[in-house]
């Protein structure tokens, strides 16, 4: 059973949601349809002349095996990406849910990490575990591991995802407070009357009710680790080492403001629109209809 | 703000000098921060201070990337600057763009400025003159690939610090003594395409691409998996396996490993000595970037890496005559001298070089000139004018990736030098479809 409410006249939503289109209209459509034109063209950076290809610029992507196994490379980042930042959110918001002293405190701390921008947040791990002169890199010297994300790719994958999640830990964080602090106290009192000890609690009852906000959060951070993620690759592997770390928005970003190649960087562009639309339409056919709201 | 700025600049100049006429204003667009930053600003205080006609305004766009992206979409908006900072690689992309350039032999031809080529360094400004010798934008930082080498560390681990490096075979036998006296780092190297394949290419009179390195036309191939380059960086592989050679990064991450005394040679480019005489605590020296003995025509000359200053077209005649009397001013042998000996760039004439000679500047501080000598030694042939490869930014990063995967021992130095072409063609023609 759904619970609609329902409007008498067709203009008053309209107008209601006129704001929301126009936004969208202006911020999204027109942009993406000025990518899936420039798509078709060879266009010099300058923007003096533009040659018609056709589907070239996209012939000339998938003919690339580096395009190609980036796809891989995205699909591992992104699924890293959302598991750690979400599965230490909801750890730490269990925890902060059952404090009750100094609750204000620990929040605000954990909440910090989302003030730093992306650029920002990847130089600061670099520095931490720079080669040279990083911290961390010398006390893992000292338990003697070599670690060298320079030219190690399984380091820099690692890294790149520590870096981009940190700062995504403390969005997700406050969405599963607010979802934890949402359920009501009697239902678990009841369960925990009838025996239920925390884990069981918390698999059958507060993980269930938690799983619209659960939800949300795998879509958002899907499209957080696709689109916003290339400021901390830039700043700390650049793609490298090799291409273990090219995942598709950074090369839609290099090769349109490095390479000055607008028109692949716009078909790049168009495929990454067509993948993630692909992709949230899968989690809300297959996945929503497990959320109970 | 901008117009705050220059509004403010051109009261104070009418203030002190007490003339009612308008100055024409020139805007000029750099990449220079720090140390670098405030030199150019010196520089262009002292042009605004020598005349009345012309304010030149200059404005920090971010890094050589960002400042060619803001040009390029100000350009594209109307709004372009006069002169704005492009590094050499992105030089063929700006001589592509020939309705948004104005060649700097024109400026100066409109401007009435006395311009004789021939004053200038042509190993410096040939990366930026075209075929038949018409200059088109203005060398401003150039610099070439030399030999760092830390004398301290050579001596503690047994090798004589005056022992002579010219050739990478001697080279080879220097890493050797040093790793086994365990030495972590005896060789390390920043920009590894520009030293290793570029300036290699030329140092040996190899082609990097056909077409004279791309300047006969954009109908241009790679062509740098000669033999040659396949067995040096076969080579630099093999060392990078037996912990002789240390990989540390695709840009000059490799200065901190030499500045902080942990390597003991180190390539890099003519320009780092401010930076190691600031920080270096060990007696170092520069010596000139070593060749392989027994190559036909090696030593020829290396080639230069750094910026040059593009005219935008687009604007009066009477502000290009501005751009003209500022570029002259810059050229002047003072100036020049000035900014070779506080920066360790490239003089960009030979007026200037001869200058810091007699200033006795090269007497003082041994080694400074071991750049100018390497780039001028010998008159540059096709293979050593230079380079002009279109998405040529990107085709570094190509090369950074393949080399990348030689250092971490994935690859053999012709599959990677292979690939690298074979990738870095097919941009070269999407680049000649933009281009025509």
């Amino acid at each position: 059973m759904e619970k609609r409410v329902t409007f008498k006249g067709i203009w008053l939503p309209l107008l209601l949601v006129a704001p929301q289109i126009v936004i969208t209209a202006v911020f999204f459509f027109y942009p993406a349809g000025q990518a899936v034109w420039q798509s078709l063209f060879i266009p010099d950076p300058f923007g003096l002349s533009m040659q018609y290809v056709g589907l070239d610029n996209f012939r000339f992507l998938f003919d690339d095996p580096f395009y190609r196994a980036s796809f891989v490379t995205t699909a591992v980042f992104s699924i890293l990406v959302t598991a750690v930042s979400m599965g230490v959110a909801l750890y730490l918001a269990v925890l902060a849910d059952r404090l009750i002293k100094g609750s204000g405190t620990y929040r605000t701390l954990l909440i910090w990490p989302y003030a730093v921008a992306p650029a920002v947040a990847g130089v600061l791990w670099l520095f931490m575990f720079n080669t040279r002169v990083g911290v961390v890199t010398w006390y893992l010297g000292l338990l003697g591991y070599d670690w060298n994300h320079v030219l190690n790719d399984g380091e820099a994958m690692g890294l790149v995802v520590v870096a981009s999640a940190w700062g995504r830990i403390s969005y997700n964080f406050l969405f599963f407070l607010a979802g934890l602090q949402a359920i009501p106290r009697s239902v678990i009192e009841a369960a925990a009357i009838d025996g239920a000890r925390f884990w069981t609690r918390f698999r059958t009852i507060v993980f269930p009710l938690l799983s619209p906000t659960t939800f949300f959060l795998l879509v958002v951070n899907i499209v957080y680790a696709f689109f916003e993620t290339f400021g901390v690759i830039h700043t700390i592997t650049s793609g490298g080492p090799q291409q273990a770390t090219t995942i598709l928005v950074y090369k839609v970003y290099s090769d349109g403001f490095v390479g000055q190649d607008l028109g692949s960087s716009a078909a790049q562009s168009v495929v990454l629109l067509v993948l993630v639309s692909i992709l949230t339409i899968i989690q809300f056919r297959y996945i929503e209809r497990r959320v109970h709201y | 703000m901008k117009y705050a700025v220059s509004t403010l600049a051109v009261a104070a100049t009418l203030g002190s000098t007490g003339a009612a006429f308008a100055q024409t204003e020139i805007q000029f667009w750099h990449a220079f921060t720090g140390r670098l930053g405030e030199l150019l600003a010196e520089q262009v205080e002292g042009f605004n201070a020598s005349q009345n006609d012309y304010v030149v305004v200059q404005s920090h766009k971010g890094n050589y990337s960002e400042t060619l992206n803001a040009g390029i979409a100000a350009f594209r908006a109307g709004e372009q600057p006069h002169v704005m900072m492009v590094f050499e690689v992105g030089t063929a992309t700006m001589m592509a763009a020939e309705g948004a350039i104005k060649p700097v032999y024109e400026v100066m031809e409109m401007g009435g400025q006395e311009f004789d080529p021939g004053a200038y360094i042509s190993s410096v400004t040939g990366y930026y003159t075209t075929s038949d010798g018409r200059m088109l934008s203005m060398p401003y930082n150039s610099s070439t690939p030399v030999l760092w080498v830390n004398r301290d560390l050579l001596e503690a681990n047994g090798v004589d610090p005056d022992t002579d490096l010219s050739t990478w075979q001697q080279v080879d036998a220097v890493v050797d003594q040093l790793a086994e006296a365990g030495l972590d780092c005896p060789m390390t190297t920043s920009w590894q395409s520009w030293i290793h394949l570029e300036n290699l290419s030329a140092y040996h009179d190899v082609p990097f691409a056909t077409m004279e390195n791309g300047f006969g036309g954009t109908d241009t191939e790679l062509a740098f998996n000669g033999p040659v380059q396949i067995q040096h960086i076969a080579q630099i592989g093999e060392w990078a396996d037996e912990g002789k050679f240390v990989y540390a990064g695709r840009r000059n991450e490799a200065g901190g490993n030499f500045r902080g005394g942990e390597c003991a040679l180190f390539t890099e480019s003519s320009a780092g000595y401010a930076g190691i005489a600031a920080e270096a605590e060990f007696d170092f020296d520069v010596r000139p970037l070593p060749y392989w003995e027994g190559v036909e025509g090696a030593p020829q000359n290396t080639i230069i890496g750094g910026a040059s200053l593009w005219v935008m077209a687009g604007h009066d005649d009477a502000e290009f005559a501005g751009v003209a009397e500022f570029f002259n001013y810059l050229a002047s042998p003072e100036i020049q001298a000035k900014w070779h000996q506080d920066t360790g760039y490239l003089p960009i004439t030979s007026a200037a070089g001869e200058l810091t000679r007699e200033q006795g500047f090269y007497e003082e501080n041994p080694g400074t000139d071991i750049a100018v000598i390497q780039m001028t030694a010998k008159a540059p042939t096709a293979n050593s004018k230079g380079l002009r490869l279109g998405s040529f930014d990107q085709i570094r990063g190509i090369i950074d990736e393949e080399l990348e995967g030689v250092w971490a021992g994935d690859k053999t130095a012709e599959e990677a030098l292979n690939s690298a072409v074979e990738r870095g063609n097919q941009l070269l023609r999407r680049f000649e479809q933009a281009a025509n």
